[in-house]
C-alpha cells in the first residue's frame, strides 16, 4: 500500500531537457516541483572528472550511462504477424538512465526541422497528389506550425549555447549557411567549430556539385558561453567523446550544463532520484490526474499527489506510462481506432564510405556533431517526382570520433579478426572518411507500440511492446540517399567507397540511432493524437506530456532541436493553463 | 512626501533599544543582514546540521574546537543569556559566568561591532526556532584545555573596543573598515599567526595558510595582493564569486556563497575601497625561473597534457570556468598550498545568483607523483609573467599527507 505525501503543484517525471526546463522555469513562478528520477543523479563535477570521463570500455561498451535492460525492456517484432520478443541487451538504439536522460549522452546535433516537414501531408499532396503517399501511411501534418516554433527554437538554441551559422534570417539567405532552413529571427548564440580536412573536401566536392553545404548546428560548443539562466559553458576540444559519454570540459550542451545548476538553487523544487514512477492516478472519472505512485530504490511504495503531472520521460517511456496508467485510448491496428502507441516512428541511417590514397584525416580530433551538411536531399527540398517515395535526408560529412574499440573502418573484403584485419585497420584509420545521410521515417498502420501479451517487468507491468520494420518508402528513400553519399564522397576523391544501404528488415542488434518517436503524437483531431497542440492530453487536462512521442512521423534529423522548441512552446502554454485549469483545446 | 521621511526616519529609531518586543522586525532584519555579513552560520552550523545549531569541528593547531549552538535552545544554546551577555562574550570573549572563549571565536575582531549592531544580531538570533544540540565544548587536549589560559592571552594579544572611524577618511572606507575589521573578520584568516594562534598585526591582510589552504594577501600589494583589481574588480568576485582574475574555491566559496553574495553592493564597495585605500605591503619582487630549468621542462609537459585543455596552452583559462593562472595572484603567494593541494584533492568554484555553475577542478592526485605536482606548480608559478619560489616535492609531500591522509611518500 503506497504511503501517501504531501501535495505538490508540479509533479514531474524524468528529469532530461525537457523536465528540467519545465522545472526550473515552473519553480521561479514560485510553485512547488517536485522532479522523479528512476536513474541516479549526474553531475559534471561529480560524475564526469576529466581523468576518467573518456573511457570508451566503461561508457561506450558497457553502457555506464544507460538504462539496464533489467529495469526495463520492450518486447519487439518487425510486423503484427509475428510474437515478440524481449530485448535482452539494448543495440539498436540505448535509453539513457538518471538525471539529464538522453540529454546527457547525446551527440549534440540541435535541428530545427524545415518548414514542409510540420505540413508534410498536405504540402505532398499539394505538389505531387495524393499517390505520392506510400500505402499502409498514417502521415498527418503537425498541430503547429514552424512559425509558430521559431522563438521556441530559439529559445532553446540560446538556452544550450548552440553553435552554428544561419542560413535564413528573417527571409534573407546568409551566406556559408542553409539555405534550406525556415525564417530565424537570428543567428545561432555561438559560431560554428572548426572543421576537418575531410569537410573541407565535401564542402569543396558538394559545393562544385551544386549542393549547398554548411557547418551543421551543435551543442559541443564552439566558445565559452553563458546562458540566459546564468549557466557558464566551456569551448570545445575536439576530444570526440560525445556520444554515449558525459562531457566533463562543460562543453557539450546538456541539463547539467544547462540547467541543473540553476534549477538546484531554486528553493521551492525538490529532484528525487531512484524513484521510478509506475501510474499516474486518475480521479473517479477518470478526466483529472490526481497525482502519481512511485517506487523509491529501497522498494517503497508511495503516492505523491499532484495538481499537474507532466510526463518528461523518454519518448518511449512515455508511452508506456500513458498505457499503463489509462490515459487514451490505446492504439489497435486491427480497427485502426485508438490512440496511445500509433504512429510510432524512427529514423534511417545510409550512406557511402570512402578510403583515400593518402589522405591524413585524424578522425580522432572530433566532435559529436562537428561536421559539414547539406539538405538538398532533406524534405521536400528536391522533386520527388521522379523518385516515388516520401521524405528526405541530412547529408553530412562528419567525423563524431576516433576512439580506439569501435572505430576501426576498413575496406570491404577484410577479414573480421586477426594479422590482416590489423593491418587493414592500421592502414586504413587515417584514410577512410564517411558520407552519412540521416533520414525520415513515415508513420503507418503497422509500426506502433503496445502493451506486451506476454512478458512483464519486475513489477508486474507488462512490457511494451514495439512492432516497426522500414517500409519500401522508407527503403527507398534511404538506399537512393546513399547513391547521393557515394556520389559526393568520389567526387572528394576517394579511391574506393563502400555503399551502405538501409539495413532491412530493421534488426535490434546493431547500433543505429536512438531517435524514437511517436506514440503519443500531437494533433489538432483527437482521433489520431494523444494530445493537442499545446502537448496536453485530450483526456486528462492536468497531464501534459514532452518529448519526441509527441511527433507524429520523424524528420530527416535528429530530434532534440524540436523536442526543445516544443517544451518552451508547451511552457507558454502551461503558464496559460495554470491561471485557468482546464483543456486549452476543446474536444 | 510624509512616507519617505518616515522611511528615512526608521534607521534612527531601530538604532533604539534592545528591549523592544519580538516583533521588532527592523531590528531583526538588520540583524539577519549583520549575521550574513559575519557568516556565523559558516562556523556555528555542523556540517548536514540545523543552522547555527553548533557541532562543528573547528580544526586549530592546539586541537579540534567544537563550536557551539547559538540558538536560544536555553539548555543546550544561548537561550538563557541576556542581551548584556552576548554582548559580552562578543567584546570582551567572555561567557555569562565569566568563563574565557577561546579566540577561534573571532572576538579580537568582534569587539569592534557597535553595541547597536550587537542587539541586533541578539535580536535576530532570538527570532529563530531554538534547536536542542548539546555539543562538547571541552575537546581540546591538555594544557589548551585550561580555558584562564586566556587571560594571558589576552593580555598579550587581545586590545578590546568598538571601531573608532579616521577623520580623514572617507565615510565608504570607514564603514568598509568596519566590516572587515570587525564583523567581516576577513583577517582572521588572511593574516598570519604567531605561535600563539594570534593574527601578527604588524602583517593585517598580507596572507596566512588556513586548513591547508592559502588564504592570499588582501593589501593593495600589485604583485600578490589586490593592487591589480579594480574596486569594481573586489565587488564582482564578493558578489559573484569571479572576476576576471579570478574564481574562488576553498572557504572562501563558502564565505562568498553564504556571505558576501548576499551583501548590498553598497557594503561590498565600501569593502572594496577599504582594501584598496589601506596600504600595500607584500614581499620582494621574485625572478621567474628559467624556461631552461629542468623543473620547468618537466612541469610544461604535464600542464601540456594535464592541464592545457582547460587553463589553456597560454594560462589564460576560459572567462567564468576555469580560472585563470597567468597573472592570478592565488598562483603568485609565497605559500603555494592552495595550488598544491587544488592539483592533488581538486576543488569546486563558487556557486552565486549571477554565475551558479560551480565547476570542478578534478583531482589529479592520483595520477601525478610528489614531484610531478611540485614541477607542474613551479611551472605555474613562473610562466606566462608569473614569477614565485619553486615548489619542492617535499612540500607538496608534507601537504598531501595532510589533505588526502596518505603517508608521507605513498
Amino acid at each position: 500500500m503506497a504511503r501517501r505525501l504531501p501535495r505538490k503543484d508540479v509533479v514531474i517525471v524524468g528529469l532530461g531537457w525537457t523536465g528540467s526546463i519545465l522545472a526550473y522555469e515552473l519553480a521561479r513562478t514560485g510553485l512547488d516541483v517536485v522532479a522523479l528520477e528512476r536513474g541516479p543523479w549526474r553531475d559534471t563535477a561529480s560524475d564526469f572528472n576529466i581523468g576518467t570521463a573518456p573511457d570508451e570500455l566503461r561508457y561506450a561498451v558497457r553502457h555506464d550511462i544507460f538504462l539496464r535492460p533489467k529495469q526495463e525492456t520492450l518486447t519487439m517484432r518487425n510486423n503484427p504477424s509475428q510474437t515478440a520478443l524481449p530485448i535482452r541487451k539494448w543495440g539498436s538504439f540505448l535509453p539513457g538512465n538518471g538525471v539529464g536522460g538522453a540529454g546527457l549522452h547525446w551527440n549534440g546535433q540541435t535541428w530545427r526541422f524545415l518548414p514542409d516537414d510540420f505540413r508534410i501531408r498536405s504540402h505532398m499532396i499539394e505538389r505531387y497528389g495524393q499517390g505520392i503517399l506510400p500505402e499502409g501511411n498514417q502521415i498527418q501534418d503537425w498541430p503547429v506550425s514552424y512559425d509558430e516554433l521559431e522563438p521556441h527554437y530559439d529559445r532553446f538554441e540560446q538556452v544550450a549555447g548552440i553553435s552554428g551559422k544561419a542560413g535564413n534570417i528573417k527571409g534573407k539567405i546568409q551566406p556559408g549557411g542553409n539555405p534550406f532552413e525556415g525564417a530565424r529571427e537570428r543567428d545561432y548564440p555561438t559560431p560554428p567549430l572548426k572543421q576537418g580536412y575531410a569537410q573541407s573536401l565535401f564542402t569543396k566536392a558538394a559545393t562544385e556539385m551544386g549542393l549547398h553545404p554548411f557547418p551543421r548546428p551543435s551543442a559541443n560548443i564552439s566558445m565559452a558561453y553563458t546562458n540566459p539562466y546564468g549557466c557558464s559553458m566551456a569551448p570545445c576540444t575536439y576530444c570526440g567523446f560525445c556520444e554515449w559519454f558525459g562531457c566533463a570540459n562543460y562543453s557539450k550542451s546538456s541539463p547539467q550544463t544547462c540547467v541543473l545548476p540553476a534549477l538546484v538553487r531554486e528553493p521551492t523544487f525538490e529532484a528525487r532520484t531512484d524513484c521510478e514512477v509506475t501510474k499516474i492516478n486518475l480521479s473517479g472519472d477518470g478526466k483529472t490526474a490526481t497525482g502519481v505512485t512511485y517506487v523509491d530504490a529501497s522498494g517503497e511504495e508511495w503516492e505523491q499527489p499532484g495538481d499537474l503531472v507532466l510526463v518528461c520521460a523518454f519518448s518511449l517511456f512515455n508511452v508506456r506510462l500513458l498505457l499503463l496508467s489509462g490515459i487514451g485510448k490505446p492504439y489497435d491496428p486491427a480497427s485502426g481506432k485508438g490512440v496511445v502507441g500509433r504512429n510510432y516512428a524512427y529514423q534511417t541511417g545510409s550512406g557511402a564510405l570512402g578510403f583515400f590514397n593518402d589522405a591524413k584525416f585524424n578522425p580522432f580530433a572530433a566532435a559529436g556533431s562537428l561536421g559539414v551538411a547539406l539538405d538538398d536531399y532533406n524534405s521536400d527540398n528536391f522533386d520527388h517526382g521522379p523518385h516515388g517515395f516520401v521524405g528526405g535526408a541530412s547529408i553530412t560529412s562528419a567525423h563524431t570520433n576516433g576512439r580506439p574499440i569501435r572505430y576501426h573502418p576498413t575496406p570491404p573484403g577484410t577479414p573480421t579478426w586477426g594479422s590482416a584485419w590489423k593491418k587493414a585497420v592500421k592502414d586504413n584509420y587515417q584514410r577512410v572518411t564517411n558520407v552519412g545521410a540521416q533520414g525520415s521515417v513515415m508513420s503507418y498502420r503497422n509500426n506502433y507500440l503496445d502493451l506486451d501479451p506476454t512478458y512483464k517487468d519486475p513489477l508486474g507491468r507488462p512490457l511494451m511492446r514495439m512492432t516497426f520494420d522500414y517500409q519500401p518508402n522508407e527503403q527507398k528513400m534511404a538506399n537512393w540517399m546513399a547513391e547521393r553519399c557515394q556520389e559526393i564522397v568520389k567526387a572528394m576523391g576517394a579511391s574506393s567507397t563502400k555503399l551502405n544501404r538501409l539495413g532491412v528488415p530493421w534488426s535490434v542488434v546493431p547500433y543505429q540511432t536512438t531517435h524514437n518517436t511517436g506514440g503519443a503524437v500531437m494533433g489538432n483531431d483527437p482521433n489520431t493524437s494523444v494530445l493537442n497542440r499545446y502537448l496536453q492530453s485530450w483526456d486528462v487536462s492536468n497531464v501534459f506530456v514532452m518529448g519526441a512521442s509527441a511527433f507524429p512521423q520523424n524528420a530527416g534529423y535528429n530530434p532534440t532541436g524540436t523536442v526543445g522548441a516544443l517544451t518552451y512552446w508547451s511552457l507558454e502554454a502551461i503558464l496559460k493553463y495554470l491561471k485557468s485549469p482546464g483543456a486549452l483545446v476543446s474536444r | 512626501m510624509w512616507l519617505r521621511t518616515l522611511v528615512l526616519l526608521l534607521p534612527l529609531f531601530s538604532a533604539g533599544s534592545v528591549t523592544a518586543g519580538p516583533d521588532n522586525y527592523v531590528d531583526i532584519a538588520r540583524g539577519k543582514a549583520l549575521v550574513i555579513a559575519g557568516d556565523c552560520a559558516a562556523c556555528h552550523t555542523a556540517e548536514g546540521g540545523q543552522p547555527f545549531a553548533g557541532g562543528l569541528a573547528l580544526q586549530t593547531p592546539f586541537g579540534a574546537i567544537m563550536t557551539p549552538n547559538i540558538t536560544f535552545d536555553t539548555t543546550t544554546g544561548i537561550g538563557s543569556w541576556s542581551a548584556d551577555d552576548f554582548a559580552r562574550a562578543m567584546q570582551e570573549g567572555r561567557r555569562p559566568g565569566g568563563g574565557h572563549l577561546y579566540p577561534a571565536f573571532p572576538y579580537p575582531y568582534y569587539t569592534k561591532v557597535e553595541r547597536s549592531d550587537l542587539d541586533a544580531i541578539y535580536l535576530y538570533l532570538r527570532a529563530l526556532p531554538p534547536v536542542e544540540n548539546r555539543v562538547n565544548r571541552n575537546t581540546l587536549p591538555f594544557p589548551f584545555n585550561i580555558r584562564l589560559l586566556m587571560k594571558g592571552w589576552n593580555a598579550l594579544f587581545f586590545t578590546s573596543g568598538t571601531f573608532k572611524p579616521d577623520p580623514a577618511r572617507s565615510a565608504e572606507f570607514n564603514r568598509g573598515a568596519y566590516l572587515v575589521e570587525g564583523l567581516g573578520h576577513c583577517g582572521a584568516c588572511h593574516t598570519p599567526f604567531n605561535a600563539f594562534g594570534a593574527n601578527q598585526n604588524d602583517k593585517y591582510l598580507e596572507g596566512n595558510q588556513i586548513d591547508n589552504w592559502t588564504a592570499p594577501n588582501i593589501t593593495n600589494d600589485p604583485r600578490v595582493g589586490l593592487g591589480k583589481w579594480s574596486v569594481d574588480d573586489i565587488v564582482q568576485y564578493l558578489k559573484t564569486g569571479q572576476n576576471a582574475f579570478s574564481l574562488a574555491s576553498g572557504p572562501m566559496k563558502d564565505a562568498i556563497e553564504n556571505s558576501t553574495s548576499e551583501m548590498p553592493v553598497a557594503d561590498l564597495k565600501a569593502i572594496a575601497v577599504y582594501l584598496k585605500e589601506r596600504g600595500a605591503e607584500g614581499p620582494p619582487a621574485s625572478t621567474p625561473l628559467a624556461a631552461s630549468d629542468p623543473r620547468m621542462q618537466a612541469g610544461e609537459a604535464i600542464y601540456v597534457d594535464t592541464c592545457a585543455a582547460c587553463h589553456v596552452r597560454t594560462g589564460t583559462g576560459v572567462a567564468h570556468l576555469f580560472p585563470k593562472l597567468a597573472g592570478n595572484v592565488v598562483t603568485t603567494q609565497e605559500d603555494p598550498a592552495s595550488l598544491i593541494r587544488i592539483v592533488i584533492a581538486g576543488g569546486r568554484a563558487a556557486a552565486t545568483e549571477g554565475f551558479p555553475t560551480s565547476p570542478a577542478m578534478p583531482s589529479l592526485g592520483y595520477r601525478l607523483s610528489d614531484k610531478q605536482v611540485a614541477d607542474v606548480v613551479t611551472y605555474v608559478r613562473n610562466s606566462w609573467g608569473n614569477a614565485a619560489a619553486p615548489v619542492s616535492e617535499e612540500t607538496v609531500r608534507t601537504l598531501r599527507a595532510k589533505v588526502t591522509g596518505a603517508a608521507p611518500g605513498e
